[in-house]
């Protein structure tokens, strides 16, 4: 299995920012998992385990990104929230970025704070505010899913995208004066076109969950009319 | 399917670090990086003791320089990031072979490769000495939330009913006239991909339903029957490493 390291490595954003966003992550990851434990049921847990598995595969796309060196791929954080929630979608990411670090070297230890800011949190609540917009105002149907599930990933990339360049600007290790917008630019764009490959994994997944077992997708529960609550199933499944 | 659970980078040995229980080898492994991320970039002899530390720890847990330094390429991007910062910095400047590069944007490089290549080694050194399931173990240990240990176990047991999903698939597109090569493969693919997603969902759940009812609660029997944990003399014996790397950093950060 080879891959190329893709999220912020060690020495790249100094010390002091590095340890405030550290603190940031593990106060909002412990209000995540206050609030994913009340959503973890039998269903909901597999699931999960699930979902980060995937998201752990997907990550292994990878895009460099030439002309600043910085590589972009595929983050999962609008397919989580879409599939598990926001507190267990973001706790879902968490976990792949932890292992990624500890396991495959991939992101700085030291960084861990940095990434999990920008994919876990950023990336699952920008993609799950938009879900929640977006269900309410789009017709009902598979296509209207399609189109949120497509719009909420592609904008959770780009979003999450510019939480390192926010970063590098409070404390990226080597002041690049102006050309620290030229970067923006680069990973705006590049982002875009990663957030409509991600965008089309996370419909085509989505409304394929939601066709055969609506009762999946935790995006879907609060607004379907209590559609025919399937029979808890244990011991047999289909 | 008892073994060979995605232990992609574990080298099997009963070499002493093999030997130490993994909470012991993820704290050491974590206060190693702290303190070389904290080491000042203008303390060029620090690094070199890392280096040192890193190479005796490889040694001692039989891992092959090719191997380390073959795996330490994932790293590849941020060399590439590294490369060009000289080029883009700000500030003062230098003229180097007939380049004109910024000297903060050279420090920066250093760091960046410095801190980045160490920090890789030391997590591929963990990596090759700790199966994941004994990785999730020292995390559970560690008092990480049972959520997420229990999020990380599903997703690694996950992982290979995913690879197989796949691969079950791939076969029977292949068994019904589908000629998959190389990049028309991807159409197919693409095409399955929620149907792999839930193919794989119902065979994990099937799984998981399978492990309740076995008396499965959270966590697995090798957490709470408790054996095996670091015992005081294991910790001590891998404080060694990070102890002598904080000295270090502590040094270089008086002097500096």
């Amino acid at each position: 299995m080879e891959t190329l390291a893709m999220h912020i490595s060690n020495g790249i954003i100094n010390g002091p920012v590095a340890a405030i966003f550290a603190a940031l992550a593990l106060a909002t990851l412990t209000a995540c998992v206050l609030r994913g434990r009340r959503d973890l049921d039998d269903r909901l847990a597999p699931m999960a385990g699930l979902v980060a598995a995937f998201i752990f595969a997907v990550q292994m796309l990878n895009f460099p990104i030439f002309t600043a060196g910085v590589s972009g791929h595929l983050l999962g954080g609008a397919l989580a929230a879409m599939l598990v929630g926001p507190w267990v979608g973001a706790l879902c990411v968490s976990v792949v970025l932890v292992v990624q670090a500890l396991v495959f070297g991939d992101g700085g230890v030291a960084m861990l704070g940095l990434n999990i800011t920008n994919m876990a949190l950023i990336g699952t609540a920008a993609g799950y505010l938009l879900i929640a917009l977006l269900l309410r105002v789009l017709p009902r149907t598979s296509a209207g899913l399609a189109v949120t599930a497509f719009v909420s990933a592609l904008m959770s990339v780009v979003v999450a995208s510019q939480g390192f360049i926010l970063e590098y600007w409070l404390g990226g290790t080597t002041d690049l004066g102006s050309n620290l917008a030229g970067l923006a630019g680069t990973m705006a764009g590049a982002h875009l076109f990663i957030g409509i490959g991600e965008g089309l994994i996370t419909a085509t997944t989505v409304v394929t969950v939601a066709k055969v077992r609506p009762d999946l997708v935790y995006a879907l529960r609060g607004l379907r009319p209590a559609a025919a609550p399937t029979v808890a199933a244990v011991g047999g499944v289909r | 399917m008892g073994a060979g659970h995605s232990h992609v980078l574990y080298r099997e040995s009963a070499s002493p670090v093999h030997r130490l229980p993994p909470e012991v080898k993820v704290v050491a492994m974590v206060v190693f990086t702290i303190a070389v991320v904290a080491t000042p970039r203008e303390a060029f002899w620090a690094f070199g003791g890392y280096a040192l530390l890193v190479a005796a720890v490889a040694a001692l847990a039989r891992v092959g320089p090719r191997w380390l330094l073959g795996r330490a390429l994932i790293e590849l991007p941020f060399v590439l990031f590294a490369i060009a910062l000289p080029f883009l910095g700000s500030g003062e400047r230098i003229t180097v072979v007939g380049l004109h590069l910024s000297v903060d944007g050279l420090y920066g490089s250093w760091n960046i490769l410095a801190k980045g290549t160490l920090g890789v080694l030391a997590s591929l050194l963990l990596a090759a000495t700790t199966t994941t399931r004994d990785l999730i173990l020292g995390l559970d240990r560690l008092r990480c939330p049972q959520l997420l240990t229990q999020i990380a176990s599903f997703m690694l047991r996950y992982l290979d009913v995913l690879v197989g999903e796949a691969r079950r698939m791939r076969v029977a597109r292949i068994s019904r006239g589908d000629d998959p090569r190389f990049l028309w493969q991807l159409r197919g693919f693409a095409a399955g991909i929620g149907a792999l997603f839930l193919r794989a969902f119902e065979r994990g759940e099937r799984v998981y339903l399978a492990m309740l009812s076995r008396g499965y609660s959270g966590r697995m029997p090798a957490v709470w029957q408790g054996a095996g944990a670091a015992t005081a003399g294991q910790w001590l014996v891998a404080a060694t490493v990070p102890a002598l790397a904080a000295s270090i950093a502590a040094t270089a950060l008086v002097l500096g």
